[in-house]
């Protein structure tokens, strides 16, 4: 048989059916669910009286909406409850296979609760509607953002219309150098290859670099996927895989989960399977990144400057940068080290799992909180997370820095519930996107890794991690 | 998706051009989470004295009486007859889920804004385009006689007046077939209900760890 990639194996074992254009009925193992985009979904399959597929397909949880602080007030914004509160009787009358509703000890962001609570498998389809679900990809698993409609459709059918598409293979040989994380590998990828350089793709991850990454750093990598204009991102299956699945909840147990390893371990592109696109990065070469644009293709090393728009040719580039300088309140060649931080958000889908935690709280410990910087938010991303951190004491480390511990949540990432930017303010984060007001209306977003956003947050600017060793 | 065969129903004639789909459905009613009960707000600042917000019981409201849709003998109409350029504006699909909502199935005008069209057949509206003669005699004879009704029957399409006349349309025949048969994009991939079960089948077979 030819070698075939990953991506074309977990393609190929999910057709139910294809149409002549290429079209396909993609079946869906898995379907997560969150408060904001089901509602309309819930309602139209009650509207034309059918029931859901397969109930058991589905995970539900409420994350974008909820508060961080202060669970014993409830949800105070009126509008935010009701989307949280229509969840909760969604899946009370249509029943799920699990549901972590808001304050539940294991709720959490949706795309964390999936892969901690073995909801996500090696060789499933994922579907949620939320773009970043390309994170579940972690686990060679195809895993697709859907929008309502979709999610509609993919309830009453277990299926969701898809073409194929190409595949890229994203190369990173080599060590990566210390103070360096799965966080500037993404920001790295999608400087080089741009924010619309994986349009049509899927993207594996592959190399030393990736093969020696945990599979709290893959979830990163392949949450940022969609940065890069991918549909998904991949990971094949390895003993790193296998052993993060072992005894997570609703992982198969006893014969089940031989017979499942067995098959696992096949998911992996085969010797000699060819790619649309491969893209090579050395680990070695990759350094801190930090953006600072309204792009994540925005990016440059702590060590670099902001561009110079007087230096670009093309003018539709330098009228981009021009824009997102005048966005950012930064004048060109401003080196890096050298933007003002005012406030620290770590947390979010991206960046907020127990390592993310480990690796800030290495950097906080035993420093304080530069004065200069008015607030910094340690959003764990799911209740499981935040006992762990708390179990490990990693909470302390951050309360006697000065840093504010929160309950779990989206929180800061989108700014929907009550955590979110001043105009103007400029905030190191450790989400995945800084467009325009995403942390509130005239927030100004630089995304980094934990350990450079923990590092802003006792500097007051962006200084090169290793520094602070 | 209600599917659509043939209606025979009370007219109603909103004589104007260029009804956008803010008029429609104005925007304050987006913050729903629901996609039913935007009828009582449908042309909602053209119907009422006040201004709507969401959530309100409408019942209450002082009604606009020069708003034709408020006039007793057009009371249960399910046509609207429509002037050009109808739905034009944003790609709210409120609209339709609006006028659908009030009762509305069929919408016969000289033309209506693409994406609006489209999201009419999705929610089992059918919008109907006519030469521009004909739709100023249905504007006239609707105007002219109280209890006005129209007969469409898509499978045949035609119009069939009081009169008796007889007018036929144009419908693009893939869309006919989906309306006839009241499927929307998750009552076509259930034409293949049978396919997707023995799919789900051999998979619970061969990987039953996913089936938990
Ligand atoms: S953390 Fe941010 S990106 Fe992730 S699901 Fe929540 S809002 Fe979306």
């Amino acid at each position: 048989m030819e070698a075939q990639t990953l991506y074309e194996k977990l393609w190929s074992s999910h057709v139910v059916h294809e149409e002549a254009d290429g079209t396909a009925l993609i079946y869906i193992d898995r379907h997560l669910v969150h408060e904001v985009t089901s509602p309309q979904a819930f309602e139209g399959l009650k509207l034309a009286g059918r029931k859901p597929w397969r109930v058991s397909s589905i995970v539900a949880t409420a994350d974008h909406n909820t508060p961080t602080d202060h669970w014993e007030r409830g949800i105070v914004d009126p509008v935010s409850r009701q989307q949280v509160e229509t969840l909760d009787a969604n899946i009370r009358e249509v029943g799920a296979l699990a549901y972590f509703p808001f304050k539940d000890a294991r709720q959490g962001i949706v795309h964390v609760i999936g892969p901690e609570n073995g909801v996500t498998l090696p060789g499933m389809t994922v579907v949620c509607g939320d773009s970043h679900t390309s994170t579940h990809g972690a686990f060679a698993c195809l895993a697709h953002g859907i929008g309502t409609s979709e999610v509609e459709h993919v309830m009453a059918t277990q299926c969701l219309l898809q073409k194929k598409s190409k595949t890229m293979l994203v190369k990173v040989e080599g060590q990566l150098g210390r103070g360096v994380y799965a966080k500037d590998i993404a920001l790295a990828v999608i400087g080089r290859i741009g924010t619309a350089g994986g349009t049509g793709y899927a993207i594996e991850f592959g190399g030393s670099a990736i093969r020696a990454l945990t599979m709290e750093g893959r979830m990163t990598l392949c949450n940022m996927a969609i940065e890069a204009g991918a549909r998904a991102g991949l990971v094949g299956v390895d003993d790193n895989t296998i052993t993060y699945l072992r005894d997570k909840p609703f992982a198969p147990k006893g014969e089940l989960w031989d017979k499942a390893v067995a098959y696992w371990r096949t998911l992996k592109s085969d010797e000699g399977a060819r790619f649309d696109r491969v893209v090579e990065l050395d680990a070695a070469e990759i350094l801190p990144q930090v953006t600072w644009g309204t792009s994540p293709e925005m990016v440059e090393t702590v060590a670099g400057r902001v561009p110079d728009p007087a230096k670009i040719a093309d003018p539709v580039k330098r009228e981009g940068v021009e824009r997102a300088l005048k966005y950012m309140g930064l004048a060109p060649n401003t080196p890096i080290s050298e933007i003002p931080v005012d406030q620290v958000f770590i947390g979010s889908c991206t960046n907020s799992r127990i390592e993310d935690l480990r690796e800030a709280a290495a950097v906080a410990k035993g420093r304080k909180k530069a004065a200069s910087v008015k607030r910094v938010l340690v959003v764990p991303g799911s209740g499981l997370v935040k006992r762990e951190a708390e179990a490990e004491g990693l909470d302390k480390v951050f309360i006697d820095a000065g840093f504010e511990w929160r309950e779990p949540g989206c929180s800061m990432c989108l700014a929907m519930n009550a955590d979110r930017l001043e105009p103007g303010e400029h905030c190191a984060s450790t989400s995945n996107r800084n467009f325009e007001g995403r942390q509130g209306a005239g927030g100004r977003t630089h995304l980094v890794s934990p350990a450079m956003a923990a590092a802003a947050a006792v500097t007051g600017r962006f200084v090169d991690v290793r520094e602070l060793a | 998706m209600k599917p659509f065969t043939t209606l025979d129903a009370l007219a109603v004639p909103l004589d104007r051009a260029n009804v956008d789909t803010d008029a429609i459905i104005p925007k304050q009613f987006l913050k729903s989470i629901k996609r039913s009960g935007f009828g009582p707000n449908l042309f909602d600042e053209w119907r009422y004295l006040d201004h709507g917000e969401p959530g309100q019981d409408c019942s209450g409201r002082p009604q606009n009486p020069d708003f034709v849709l408020n006039k007793a003998r057009y009371q249960g109409a399910q046509i609207l007859l429509t002037r050009d350029n109808f739905g034009c504006g944003s790609s709210r699909e409120h609209a339709p889920w609006a006028l659908e909502d009030y009762g509305f199935r069929v919408l016969i005008g000289t033309s209506f804004a693409d994406i609006f069209f489209n999201n009419c057949f999705k929610n089992g509206v059918l919008p109907i385009v006519l030469p521009s003669a004909q739709v100023d005699e249905l504007f006239r004879q609707c105007e002219a006689a109280e209890g006005y009704r129209l007969v469409v029957d898509l499978a045949a399409q035609t119009i069939t007046r009081p009169d008796g006349a007889r007018i036929s349309f144009d419908v693009d025949p893939f869309r006919k077939e989906c309306l006839l048969n009241g499927w929307d994009d998750i009552g076509l991939t259930l034409r293949h209900a049978d396919k997707i079960r023995a799919f789900e089948e051999k998979r619970r077979a061969d990987h039953p760890y996913y089936f938990a």
